[in-house]
Parts: C-alpha cells; sequence; structure tokens
C-alpha cells in the first residue's frame, strides 16, 4: 500500500476503532487511536503474518505489551481476514471472546498480555528461539511510554542486548500521557533514546503518524547488526479525533452520542478531502 | 518398601533427569537466572551449551522470557529457588505461562526451608498456595529420587504449565523403580487402618520413620506420598480416609493454603469428618536455622510426627 493508501485505512480503522468502543460503553479511546497508525503499517506492509500463516513457526509475531489498546488490535486483525468484523458487536461481552485486553482466544493474537511490562520479556523469548533455531522470523512489540516505569521491561532490555537479539523490534507509542497525567509528571521515564542506547539497542524515532517514515523503519530490518531496535514513535494519545487529541480523559473515555457523532463526521470529512485529492 | 538407601539430593537427580532429557531431545532447554550452579545444572550446561540460557539474577525476564520460547515450542524449564521463582515472578507464572498457555516447566529449587538458615528471604513455604490459586497449572513435589525423576520426564513430555519443587538435601529410597507414578496420582507406601499419614514432599520420608515407630506400638498408618498437588488424588484420600480412624497430613509448607487444607475440604465437600491434624509451618515469623531443626521445631519430624500421632490417637479415644 502507498503511504496514502495506508492513510485512508487509518481514516476506516478509527471509525470502527470509537464504532465498537460507542457499542461497548468500554474501551481504551485515546491509546488505541494514537497507536493505530503503527499497527496499520505493521500488518498492511511489514509483518509476513496472516490468516493462511498464522500456524507457521516461521511467520513474524506481534505481541502487544500495551495490551489496554485491543481495540486497535481487533479492529486491524478483522481487517486481515482473522475474524469476521461482526465478532466484535460482542465486545466486552459476556462469555465475549473479544475482551479489553488481548488474548489467544482471539484468532490471530499470540499473546495474552494487559498487566504491563510483559510483552518484551515474551517477544525476546521468541526472538532468542529463532537465533536458536535459525529462523529468519521477526518480532514486534508495542510498547507504551507509561509502562516503560516497570522495571521487568529493563530486566529484558538488558537480556536482549546480551543476546544480540536484532531480529527484535520493540515500538514505543509515545504519547507523553498515562491515566493521570502526563507521563513526565508521573514518572519521567525520560531520555528514552539514551536509556535504550546505554542499554545496548539502536534507537530511531519516528512521527508515528507518518506512514512513510514508519514503513520505511519499520521495514528496514535490524538497524545494526547484533543490537535489537528501538523505535521512538512520536504520536498524539486521541489521534485524529479534535476534541480527544493529547486530552487526558479520553483514556478510556467512551464517547457519548454526541461526542460520537462528532467524532465520526470528523472522520468522514478526513475522508473527503482525500477523495478530492 | 525394604532397605531405605540414602540417595542424592533430589536436585541432582533432577540435574540428571535433564541431562538424559536434552541428549534425546535438542528442544529441551534449562533457563536459569544466575541459578545454574544452585541448581547443579553446571555439568548440563557443560554438555549442552546450546541448550541453556541464562537471564541473570533477573526472575521475572526469566519466567517471562521462558514464555516466549515455550510458545516457539521449546521444552523449557525455568530453574531458580523457588523463593523467588514464585514470588518475585508470579506474575509472569500467572499471565505469560498460565493465562497464556505457554507449556513452561517452573523448577523450584532449594523449596520449602531447605534455604533454611538464610531467613525467610529464602523460605519458601507459600508457594504451594499461591500456585494452587492459579488455573491451568500441574503441581508436583516430589519425595524422593524416583519421583524427581519421574516429574521431570513426565513434565517433558506432557508439555503443559507445570510447577515442581524439591530441596537439596539426599533422600532416602522410597520406591523401587517398578512403582507406577502419574501425575495425579497419589503412591501408597504402607497400608494400615489405625492412622493415615498423608504427606508431600522430603517430609514423606519423615512420616513413614512416624508410621514405622507407631507400628512397634501396634498401630498400624497408611502413608502416602502426595507428590501430586494439582491435579490431586482425591480417590486415594477418601478411600484412606475411609479406612482410618485419623489422619495426619505434613508438608514443608505454611499450614494455610498448602495440602492439609486441601486434604481438609477435599474430605469435607464428601461429607467425610475424621480426627485431622495438619502439620507444616504456622502462620508466624518461621525460625531460622538447618532445615532438619526447622522441622525439629514444628514437628515435621518422625520423633514430632510420632507425638502427634500419638495425641491425636487419645484424644480421638477419649471422646
Ligand atoms: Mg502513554
Amino acid at each position: 500500500m502507498t503511504p496514502t493508501e495506508l492513510e485512508q485505512k487509518s481514516i476506516e480503522y478509527r471509525k470502527k476503532i470509537l464504532k465498537y468502543i460507542k457499542q461497548a460503553k468500554a474501551g481504551h479511546t485515546g491509546g488505541s487511536l494514537s497507536c493505530i497508525d503503527i499497527l496499520n503499517v505493521l500488518y498492511n506492509e511489514v509483518m509476513n503474518v496472516g490468516p493462511d500463516n498464522f500456524d507457521s513457526p516461521d511467520r513474524d509475531r506481534y505481541v502487544q505489551s500495551k495490551g489496554h489498546s485491543v481495540e486497535a488490535l481487533y479492529v486491524v486483525l478483522a481487517d486481515q481476514g482473522f475474524f469476521p468484523e461482526t465478532d466484535l458487536e460482542t465486545l466486552c461481552q459476556y462469555k465475549s471472546h473479544y475482551v479489553g485486553h488481548p488474548t489467544r482466544k482471539v484468532n490471530g493474537i499470540e499473546q495474552n498480555t494487559g498487566a504491563l511490562g510483559h510483552g518484551l520479556a515474551i517477544s525476546a523469548g521468541m526472538a532468542l528461539a529463532a537465533k536458536m533455531d535459525k529462523k529468519s522470523y521477526r518480532v514486534f512489540t508495542l510498547l507504551g511510554d507509561g509502562e516503560l516505569a516497570e522495571g521487568s521491561n529493563w530486566e529484558a532490555a538488558m537480556m536482549i542486548a546480551h543476546y544480540k537479539l536484532d531480529n527484535l523490534t520493540a515500538i514505543v507509542d509515545r504519547n507523553m500521557l498515562q491515566i493521570t497525567d502526563r507521563t513526565h509528571n508521573v514518572l519521567n521515564t525520560e531520555p528514552l533514546e539514551e536509556k535504550f542506547k546505554a542499554f545496548g539497542w539502536q534507537v530511531k524515532e519516528v512521527n508515528g503518524h507518518d506512514f512513510a517514515g514508519l514503513t520505511k523503519v519499520l521495514k528496514q530490518g535490524a538497524f545494526e547488526t547484533g543490537k535489537p531496535n528501538l523505535v521512538i514513535a512520536n504520536t498524539i494519545k486521541g489521534k485524529g479525533i479534535s476534541f480527544m487529541e493529547d486530552v487526558l480523559k479520553w483514556h478510556h473515555g467512551v464517547p457519548d452520542d454526541e461526542h460520537y457523532k462528532q467524532a465520526q463526521q470528523e472522520l468522514l470529512d478526513q475522508e473527503l478531502l482525500f477523495k478530492a485529492k | 518398601m525394604k532397605d531405605m538407601e540414602l540417595g542424592i539430593p533430589n536436585l541432582v537427580a533432577f540435574a540428571e533427569t535433564m541431562e538424559a532429557l536434552a541428549a534425546e531431545d535438542k528442544d529441551i532447554i534449562a533457563v536459569t537466572s544466575d541459578s545454574r550452579g544452585s541448581g547443579k545444572l553446571k555439568p548440563f550446561g557443560e554438555r549442552f551449551p546450546q541448550q541453556i540460557v541464562e537471564v541473570g539474577i533477573a526472575e521475572q525476564n526469566l519466567v517471562g522470557m521462558a514464555a516466549g520460547l515455550a510458545s516457539t515450542g521449546k521444552k523449557v524449564f525455568a530453574v531458580s529457588p523457588s523463593c523467588f521463582l514464585t514470588a518475585r515472578s508470579l506474575e509472569q507464572i500467572k499471565n505469560d505461562v498460565c493465562y497464556s498457555d505457554n507449556p513452561v516447566n517452573l523448577v523450584g529449587i532449594s523449596a520449602g526451608v531447605s534455604y533454611g538458615a538464610l531467613g525467610s528471604t529464602h523460605h519458601s513455604i507459600h508457594d504451594l498456595a499461591v500456585l494452587r490459586a492459579i488455573n491451568n497449572i500441574n503441581i508436583m513435589v516430589p519425595a524422593d529420587n524416583f519421583e524427581t525423576q519421574k516429574a521431570i520426564t513426565t513434565a517433558a513430555q506432557l508439555n503443559e504449565p507445570t510447577f515442581i519443587r524439591f530441596g537439596k538435601r539426599p533422600m532416602y529410597h522410597l520406591h523401587s523403580s517398578a512403582t507406577k507414578f502419574e501425575l495425579g496420582k497419589g503412591i501408597k507406601l504402607k497400608d494400615g487402618s489405625d492412622l493415615a499419614f498423608v504427606a508431600t514432599g522430603e517430609t514423606v520420608y519423615h512420616a513413614y520413620k512416624a508410621a514405622e515407630a507407631l507400628e512397634k506400638d501396634g498401630t498400624h498408618c497408611t502413608v502416602l506420598s502426595m507428590h501430586s498437588i494439582k491435579p490431586f488424588d482425591e480417590a486415594l484420600l477418601l478411600e484412606t480416609a475411609n479406612k482410618c480412624q485419623a489422619m495426619i497430613t505434613v508438608e514443608e509448607h505454611s499450614i494455610y493454603g498448602g495440602l492439609g487444607e486441601l486434604c481438609a475440604s477435599t474430605l469435607m465437600q464428601h461429607g467425610k469428618a475424621l480426627p485431622l491434624k495438619i502439620v507444616g509451618i504456622p502462620d508466624e515469623y518461621t525460625v531460622t536455622g538447618p532445615q532438619v531443626d526447622i522441622f525439629n521445631h514444628y514437628g515435621i519430624s518422625p520423633e514430632g510426627l510420632y507425638q502427634t500421632a500419638k495425641s491425636l490417637l487419645l484424644s480421638e479415644l477419649s471422646t
């Protein structure tokens, strides 16, 4: 897909994220909107994984460490054909497999996550197994910036560099917000680049809503042979909806009827703008 | 059981079994957190350098990383002192292993009060209680070298989330090599209808010695080794309770949430009541010192169990 096509795709994804969160009356709206462009690029442009090869030991793997932004993942997986989108009508309902965090009950999901600070270590094991078996698959994990306060991330970061797992790419969805406040007010995790570099990683920074930039950096493979890859994706929480952008309350705010209408209208306008081009 | 001979530490039996398994299957991987020395895995590491992964002193990463490895089809044994493995990395066990159903074998070495003199930081008397409350994990507590070897090979074959814990002291052989070992089934070591000792792990031998002493007084005891805590052999427990007049459970674990309470709840829910005493570590600031002294202190020794049996039978007679 071209960056333009990807951008159009993201508008569609954002509509669906809001639709299902609105229906379920639950969800992590802001974070799903901040990471959706990253997931879009990963699944549509970068990763070798789909419903046809999900059982293959050679598939690329994606572990969503920031499990709470699961609505973004559901929408993308449905679009990839892992399950019918109508399944999402049951989001968060009694006995639905589409719960508020990823589980392997849902086709296309690699690992159950939700407690923060787990994805990087699991990804380390997957990437190490690839090295042991001389397989060429890649492992991607998506971390929140607030999540980086969890010490387990740094245990894993050290070990991943020690074992030179250059087939692993961690992406930080750096939207500078977490549930309580701005990340730097809650607990400053910066400077991220210097921290990861000191841990032995190669770090690249990218605009997390720039499709060409994301595609380039994520497609690249190992930035440097023998070093793990960190992509700091600078994002905006609530991206795409004017009144949600960078506003704390939309962390897990569910839009009411009026907000919902306005949000969908904004997305429709963005779409029309595209068609006019 | 005939002549009871002193064997090797279960820890060593574990390490030897791991070597035998690894020689046959290159997917067997040991993961250690600076624990290959404590886990007696140095020979394993020298013989199979491609099948051992060191993560340093980082138990959360030990278990999370092991889960990722296991997700790719590796048969992973994450080896660490039980005190750290089942506390520091409990959330990784709960989520990354059990909930995600990644078949990691968690090996809790120097469990219970094996590190008795090192203080409560190094005691592991909570592990059975916390893990019993987590869905999707087998729990095995082998009593001797034979049970250890069987527990490890069973775990490798099953390929399911499994926790196995044992100590580091040489253990007496309780079984012949013809004994049947199965996950979910206890083993009857001795048959008698006066009193039942239902024990697990390294305390089984003590229960057996107490039963031998009681035998001399004309009290006939059943002794069970309940190596499988989860799944649990309810049928054997109930059969034993129906036959015996009283029961003593024995474990190197808190009296809360371990074998004793498991037996009590199983019996009550099956409408079976009999005089019962739970012997283990009470809820207090745990005494320290060599494991054997801690056992003596809390009556987990052959002498202590003998006395407990006497008073339990006496109180039963007086009612
Ligand atoms: Mg954030």
